[in-house]
């Protein structure tokens, strides 16, 4: 990877930290409602897998921690924010909010709050892009908690029968909500428990934005070549807790500690600098920028949109100008028995 | 125009529209190499191929959200449950999923799935193979629930269900695959919305839906020999549900019964008296009058069982009380 590519996915990685930042500012502010679940800590497996992903190609969906994922898809940071806000502009007009992203214009099909439920549809995406014949794949990123569902099961059987192309990433950071892995889940390595689908998987460091990229890429390219499912585990953790309303009090400070030392920017800024591919100041006028970028631009824009109207309550349940061919009305007198 | 079977039309209809369209499969337990329990796509696995007719493991939740999920990509699968009460393992892809995608993303992202399944009771199944269910999903805003009372609706209703952009279920029924009716040779399509009116009266409305309008017009026919004549109507659709067509009828007749197979309890009888108290309270003559399932799971006994699910008599019986002549 060249150095303005490097420079590049270091500052998309301090935007994404800084956007979730912001957005927990504008929750405390309450100009943001519901559940807010933040990426921060975790930013470098969706930033890594999608960046050798093919976005806008490729189907990726994933669970409710999802404003970073649908960014690095593609879709505009204004208009996620201006989900968040609930905004007539937003990714989803204002009636899906933090946990409910789409933007299929760039293939990003959805944040999802069922824990697992995005397991079958992304297996329903890859088996659509299978049945097209395209080289499209589907990407879908959940977390360890999701594999204890029935869907994980049931899903990853279908997607090896049927040789699906769809990756999934299982972001693991130990916490299923607030219950540590080994409370939850019998086999704690989860690359380890998709064996028993023949399904190739492997284990990497998450926190390592080459690592993941290398890694991902592999994977990736056994999908596309038409040779089924993979799964890949990437070891991460979420710096804070699992949504706002968490007081954080199942783990130590301690283990909090010793991951942030290993937090994802970190580690790519050092290496970057060690690298003299940027310096303190390069860094220093990146987070300028962003923080320009996500006041003046991303906040304003959600801020100066327009809420949806009460009016339009009723609209987008159903197909708004359905056929009557198919709807009707029905003719009366065409009796049959 | 010639008479063939419920299950005949179904067959049919896949057909037709797998031919149609290429983006046209569809799934299921026992379906493909099987050719379906009910017989309902036997002969289409040989046809199209196990690409498009695919048999699913029995994965109830996931194999529908895989359907769900190739529906937001553009595909059209007609699902098929076994039996409704399998469907409550696919709760969480159809309501939680289906039904509310095209909500949530503001109307970016659509699943016309269907989802075939019969709901009914049947001979001695017991109780984890007899429940009926239309309520549930009658009750689910981004639904669209049907119930083809024959093999001319069971033809056009899934035609038009595969060619509609919404999520569509279809509630068919144990005892009907293997009723027979007309059917156009030329491809037909039936409307998704609108209750009929199947036998015109004028003395009380007889309101039905799949198998019961069969027990109402058995019901009508009796009546009809007592000189009372009894308007049918088949519900059709359970959502969206028919206003207007409730509430000529009754302000034709001033009477309603209304037969479902289904407890009564939260169910479309309650329903249907809700939309008639709403539109057209003072046009009755008497309260309507609910014939509904004994409030107990199935049972196994074939004189119990026949002893918790409504006849034709029973809906001859609330007819009369209606009209005050009991």
């Amino acid at each position: 990877m060249n150095a303005s590519d490097q420079k590049r996915l270091l500052r998309e990685m301090i935007f994404y930290r800084r956007f979730e930042e912001r957005s927990f500012e504008a929750y405390m502010e309450r100009k943001i409602g519901g559940f807010l679940h933040l990426y921060s800590g975790q930013e470098a497996v969706a930033t890594g897998v999608l960046e050798v992903a093919r976005c806008g190609h490729d189907y990726v969906i994933t669970g409710y921690r999802d404003h970073v994922h649908a960014i690095k898809a593609g879709a505009p940071a204004r208009e996620v924010m201006a989900e968040l806000y609930g905004k007539e502009t937003g990714s989803s007009r204002g009636r899906g909010g933090s946990m409910h992203i789409f933007d299929p214009t760039v293939n990003f099909m959805g944040g999802y709050a069922l824990v697992g439920q995005p397991f079958p549809l992304a297996a329903g995406l890859a088996l659509a892009c299978k049945h097209k014949g395209t080289d499209q794949i589907a990407i879908c990123f959940l977390g360890d908690g999701a594999n204890n569902q029935g869907t994980f099961h049931e899903t990853l059987n279908m997607a090896a029968l049927w040789k699906l192309p769809v990756l999934f990433v299982c972001e693991n950071n130990l916490y299923a909500i607030g219950t540590r892995i080994e409370r939850s889940s019998a086999v704690t390595d989860q690359y380890k428990r998709v064996c028993a689908y023949n399904i190739p998987s492997s284990q990497h460091d998450g926190q390592d934005i080459d690592v993941v990229m290398a890694a991902a890429g592999d994977a990736i390219a056994h999908v596309r070549a038409g040779r089924g499912p993979y799964f890949i585990e990437f070891m991460t953790y979420r710096q804070r807790g699992h949504s706002m309303s968490d007081s954080n009090a199942y783990r130590s400070k301690d283990e909090e500690r010793q991951w942030l030392e290993r937090d994802p920017l970190k580690i790519y800024a050092e290496r970057l600098k060690k690298a003299k591919v940027v310096t303190d100041k390069d860094i220093a006028a990146m987070e300028k920028s962003v923080l320009n970028e996500i006041e003046n631009d991303i906040v304003r824009f959600a801020e100066e949109s327009p809420e949806p109207r009460v009016e339009d309550l009723n609209k987008y349940c159903l197909d708004d100008q359905p056929d009557p061919r198919w709807i009707g009305p029905l003719a009366q007198g065409e009796q049959h028995g | 125009m010639a008479e063939i079977a419920y299950w005949e039309a179904i067959r049919r209809a896949h057909d037709e529209e797998l031919a149609h369209d290429r983006m046209v499969i569809a799934m299921g337990e026992d379906i493909g190499v099987a050719g379906g329990t009910y017989k309902a796509t036997s002969g289409l696995y040989q046809k199209y191929g196990a690409e498009r007719i695919i048999d699913t493991p029995i994965s109830e939740n996931s194999y529908t959200g895989i359907g769900i999920g190739a529906s937001m990509a553009g595909m059209r699968p007609i699902i098929e449950i076994m039996s409704i009460n399998f469907a409550l393992l696919a709760l969480d892809t159809l309501i939680n999923a289906a039904a509310k995608i095209r909500y949530m993303s503001g109307g970016r992202v659509s699943c016309p799935i269907v989802m075939r399944t019969p709901g009914g009771t049947a001979h001695q199944l017991a109780a984890q193979h007899s429940a009926r269910l239309a309520r549930m999903f009658m009750s689910t805003p981004g639904l669209r629930v049907v119930t083809p009372r024959g093999p001319l609706d069971a033809y056009g209703m899934l035609k038009s269900a595969v060619r509609c952009n919404d999520p569509v279920i279809i509630i068919e029924h144990e005892s009907m695959y293997n009723m027979r009716g007309e059917v156009p040779d030329t491809e037909t399509f039936r409307p998704l919305e609108g209750a009929e009116i199947v036998r015109v009266g004028t003395d009380v409305t007889l309101i039905g839906y799949n198998y019961s309008v069969h027990l109402c017009l058995a019901a009508a026919a009796k009546l009809a020999a007592m000189g009372i004549s009894a308007e049918v109507l088949d519900l059709r659709a359970l959502r969206p549900i028919d206003r207007d067509t409730i509430r000529r009828s009754v302000e034709k007749t001033h009477k309603a019964v209304i037969a479902e197979e289904d407890e009564a309890t939260v169910g479309v009888g309650s329903e249907i008296i809700s939309v008639i108290m709403e539109e057209c309270f003072f046009a009755l003559d008497a309260q309507p009058v609910r014939v509904h399932a004994a409030d107990v799971p199935v049972p196994y006994n074939h004189e119990l069982e026949k002893a918790a699910i409504p006849n034709a008599d029973d809906v001859l019986a609330a007819a009369l009380k209606v009209l005050g002549r009991v």
